[in-house]
């Protein structure tokens, strides 16, 4: 065992770095540099404790770093951290995500209140991934809304208001089933245990004995909350405008990150604390999963607007995880959890690239573009790789995790796999055709001036390439870390629910 | 015949007492005293018996701790942790009161010092209710409560909605008042008697061959509670109430009204009707839905903050009536706890809309508040975090507050209720939020600074500082109030 202490300092570190944001914010341009030192901190904890978790895993114990305190007894309220190979690699990937954003957001460094929220959001988001305990991931869960919130209201686009309103009603509704899901499970288990006090730590609420109604019921409650998050069709409708209102670094966060506190539930909590309930919402959760494939795809070809657009792909991708996830099988589970990462950096190519685009032209319509290649090849080769990858061109990081996902699926659900896998063509489809209409062709006009990337903005750019290349092409080290805890997952789930 | 007097325990009414010598004192000195009364000094004696009254209540904390729970004056009145800890609040509330409404009198030019011998007289009329062990003297509290709340609500007379609030609100009381009375006094044809433990220990040894009687009397004193709580269909008073009255008023309104309607409706319903548990929850569980899913809809189309806030405020009593819905200990435990937390909430959050209401005490619609935290980042953060608060966003109290209601109605079997209650949070996260974003918007009023006295700032900081500190450590506050019902359930 390692010592908690570092899983702590993960959730504190953003947390001080905030603070420390707050008192330096008087002083012109402190608080981003700040706010650059803290993240840059917090990737490298993160990758100290990528690198600790690595010799652990051959004692074939699965959760790390295990820590448990009990703050107020009479709530059940504790704090209880430990990761496994899942969470790690979504520790990695918040802490990424934050200092990537940061750099992207380079126009906001005048702006203090910005960055203490995006510090914040990544403390609450860290917290949220590294819960061992379900009161305490939904205290963290709920607590990501606020940073979001008021990083959509105060710096998004002209129809911010609603787009900030929309999300948080969206999400706060669904948290209402997920609340009364886990006070539910607690109580079940207190009852179970008339000797206990209340508690809802992880490890003992997945021995809690239940129908297999009940557990229906309670995976429904548990799945609304991260369909909503992740999204999940049909509850994805709040995604499109946040994300194309939202400030480039909001957008980075919400869609690389908080998206996967969605899928990321969905494996943990509602998959792995209910079995029973698996053999019948097995098939209904792999349905919607390829209709949000397929939906994600077509209107992905239809809608008007960058940003849109990548929230339109993203639906489909997340319908690809889900159906890792729901699947069953290893390969694809661990398919899954690989793709929450490579969706993860892509999507902060993608957003950063049109945000610099953006910035430029005052316009993310895809209409308005044309021929951007020609002003601004460095710009247009840089979207190539990330959208080549998206599409899973071999290679490249995206491969992987789909190729992963639908043998895996083929294997338990063959015909879901089949209809998904036209989603990989049409993900090509609507790609290239966008790509098409933004960088080819003759720029006139503006688009003839447009700028090509700058040295900061390449730079920002590429860890994203470097993690697109080398996960596509030696994804081996990651897929060490994941497969022993989804093997865990899975032989505790499988017995009960893989209905071949 | 001879009249004998029943043996009195001073220590049990002696905060009631302070509130009622304090009040007389001012009465006899602005009757005596040559020229007026200055307002400190009326300040001043109101922090003073309140404060007095929470001193008081420490001494009675450790007086039950050693002693147990006691019943005087022939069992009317009960000292209990439960009403020691619910006393405390309310004279919490009163201090903080009487803070916001000094800067209010300042501002309003309102002499005289008639406003706190209201306000003390009816938190006498509170106090009383936490303590009662009688239907009649629930009575006795909810009328002295209400007749000075009454004038209090008319008393900016020049603005026609005050007088309007006032008629209104006596009008409506009386008739909760007289359909309250008439149901004790249905209880007692069918019990014997007007005393809960005797009515307790009544329907414990015996079996109602014709419970009609005391259904019907159960029945108007929940009516009679329902519109003093402004649980719906019985809330139609309120945001009328809430907009014209005064807003320091309001504030005492929606905080002491509460937290003494609740202690006298758990009394109620769990000492004396606990047996007919199984009766009243149908009832109840309609009367929450509708108070939570109304209360939060109807408050999305407001406009003006203080019918918006009534709204709310109804919406959070549909909450605590969950754990009322509960009855077991946890319930219990849970209803004073989420009034502990929400009084200080509320008359902060009053306390900052009496600012921002500016001299005549009329701006309130939400478009007074656009840009505020921009222009003043301390009490518009302020306001925010009281905002979440209320909607129950973690590491604020309100999220606690919720927690703890609906883990007791979890508990006891409602899943249902409990999640139809948080889809209506999720409805009033509507217009939480669109105040919050209002605060924070752009487009504000540029020359519209408002000045925040001390005192007022002094009461804001700490309901802040309350709902932040405790929501980051419930743990305290958790105890108070587990420990405060451990006597009292039976």
């Amino acid at each position: 065992m390692h010592s908690s202490w570092w899983l702590t300092f993960l959730i504190l570190v953003p947390f001080a770095g905030a603070l420390a944001v707050a008192l330096v914010r008087k002083v012109e341009g402190r608080a981003y540099i700040v706010a650059i030192a803290t993240s840059a901190v917090e990737f490298v904890l993160s990758l100290v404790v990528a690198c600790l978790y690595n010799d652990h895993i051959a004692k074939a114990q699965t959760f790390d770093f295990a820590t448990r305190h009990v703050l107020a007894a009479p709530f059940g309220l504790a704090y209880d951290v430990s990761i496994d190979g899942i969470s790690l690699l979504m520790v990695v990937l918040t802490a990424l995500t934050v200092l990537l954003a940061l750099f992207g957001a380079r126009d906001r460094r005048q702006e203090p209140a910005f960055v203490a929220w995006m510090l914040l959001l990544t403390c609450f988001t860290m917290g949220s991934f590294l819960s061992h305990d379900l009161l305490e991931f939904f205290v963290f869960f709920e607590l990501t809304l606020v940073p979001c919130y008021f990083i959509i209201f105060q710096w998004g686009g002209r129809e911010r208001a609603k787009a900030a309103l929309k999300f948080f009603i969206y999400t706060f509704t669904g948290s209402a089933f997920l609340f009364v899901g886990i006070l539910y499970l607690g109580f079940m288990h207190q009852h179970q245990n008339p000797s206990s006090v209340l508690t809802f730590s992880y490890s003992a609420l997945s021995g809690t004995a239940m129908s297999q109604g009940t557990a229906v019921w309670l995976f429904i409650a548990f799945a609304i909350a991260f369909a909503v998050k992740a999204p999940i069709w049909p509850l994805h409708t709040w995604s499109p405008i946040t994300y194309a209102e939202a400030p480039t670094a909001g957008s980075i966060e919400l869609s690389a990150l908080l998206a996967k506190l969605g899928t990321y539930g969905l494996l943990r909590f509602a998959v792995g604390l209910f079995p029973l309930a698996l053999v019948s919402m097995r098939p209904v959760f792999l349905t919607l999963a390829v209709i949000g494939i397929l939906y994600g795809s077509m209107l992905a070809c239809t809608t008007p607007d960058l940003k849109r657009f990548i929230a339109y792909s993203s639906l489909a991708q997340m319908g690809f995880i889900t159906l890792g996830v729901m699947s069953g099988s290893t390969i694809a589970t661990v398919g899954a959890v690989l793709l929450m990462f490579n969706h993860g950096v892509i999507t902060i190519g993608f957003f950063l690239i049109i945000g610099f685009i953006e910035k430029r032209r005052g316009s993310i319509l895809i209409k308005d573009f044309q021929g951007l290649q020609g002003p601004a090849p460095i710009m247009a080769a840089l979207f190539t790789v990330v959208m080549l990858a998206s599409i899973g061109l071999p290679g490249l990081s995206g491969f992987v995790s789909e190729y992963l996902i639908l043998i895996g699926t083929f294997a338990t659900h063959t015909w879901w796999a089949v209809v998904a896998t036209t989603g990989v063509l049409a993900s090509a489809l609507y790609l290239l055709w966008a790509y098409q209409r933004v960088f080819h062709g003759r720029a006139e006009g503006a688009n003839a001036e447009i700028a090509d990337a700058t040295t900061s903005e390449k730079w920002v750019l590429v860890p994203v390439v470097v993690l697109i290349i080398v996960l596509g092409v030696f994804p081996k080290p990651v897929l060490d870390r994941i497969t022993p805890s989804v093997q865990q997952l899975i032989t505790h789930v499988a017995p009960a629910g893989l209905n071949k | 015949m001879k009249l004998v007097i029943p043996s009195i325990h001073y220590l049990a009414i002696l905060p009631v007492l302070i509130f009622f010598g304090a009040t007389l004192a001012l009465v006899l000195a602005s009757a005596l005293a040559r020229g007026k009364v200055p307002l400190v000094v009326a300040t001043s004696t109101v922090i003073a018996a309140a404060a007095a009254s929470i001193a008081v209540n420490f001494w009675q904390w450790r007086c039950v701790a050693k002693a147990g729970a006691s019943v005087t004056i022939a069992h009317a009145i009960v000292l209990d942790d439960f009403s020691v800890v619910a006393s405390g609040v309310i004279a919490l509330s009163v201090i903080m009161t009487a803070l916001v409404a000094h800067d209010w009198a300042i501002r309003e030019r309102v002499s005289g010092v008639e406003f706190h011998i209201l306000a003390l007289a009816s938190s006498a009329g509170a106090l009383l209710m936490t303590q009662a062990n009688d239907l009649i003297v629930i009575f006795l509290g909810l009328e002295i409560l209400s007749i000075g709340l009454y004038v209090l609500a008319a008393f900016d007379r020049h603005r026609t909605t005050s007088l309007e609030a006032a008629l209104k609100y006596f009008l409506l009381g009386g008739f909760a008042s007289a359909i309250f009375i008439y149901g004790a006094a249905l209880v007692y044809g069918a019990t014997g008697s007007t005393n809960l433990t005797t009515i307790s220990y009544f329907l414990g040894s015996n079996v109602l061959l014709h419970p009609g009687l005391l259904y019907a009397g159960g029945a108007l004193l929940l009516v009679g509670f329902a519109f003093k709580i402004a649980a719906v269909p019985f809330h139609l008073w309120s945001p009328d109430v809430y907009e014209g009255a005064p807003t320091p008023v309001t504030g005492l309104m929606a905080s002491i009204v509460k937290v003494g309607a609740f202690a006298a409706l758990i009394r109620v319903l769990i000492s004396a009707l606990g047996t007919q548990l199984d009766t009243w929850r149908p009832i109840l569980w309609i009367l929450i839905v509708l108070t939570t899913v109304v209360g939060a809809s109807l408050a999305v189309v407001q406009r003006n903050v203080k019918r918006m806030l009534a709204y709310s405020s109804i919406n959070h009593a549909g909450f605590i009536l969950l754990g009322v819905w509960a009855g077991t200990i946890r319930g219990t435990a849970a209803t004073l706890f989420y009034v502990i937390t929400y009084a200080p909430i509320v008359v902060a959050t009053f306390a900052i809309v009496t600012l921002i209401g500016g001299v005549g005490d009329e701006h309130h619609s939400i478009e007074r508040y656009q840009g505020l935290a921009r222009r003043q980042p301390w009490l518009g953060g302020a306001m925010a975090v009281l905002l979440l608060s209320q909607l129950g966003v973690p590491l604020t109290t309100g999220f606690y507050a919720k927690f703890a209601v609906l883990a007791s109605v979890i508990d006891a079997g409602a899943g249902a209720l409990a999640l139809i209650a948080l889809i209506s949070a999720a409805i009033a996260a509507f217009f939480y939020l669109r105040w919050a974003m209002a605060l924070y918007s752009d487009d504000g009023l540029e020359d519209a600074r408002i000045v925040v006295p001390r005192p007022t700032a002094v009461v804001i900081g700490f309901g802040v500082v309350v709902t932040l500190v405790f929501g980051i450590w419930p743990g305290p506050l958790v105890t108070l109030a587990q420990h405060a019902t451990v006597l009292f359930t039976p």
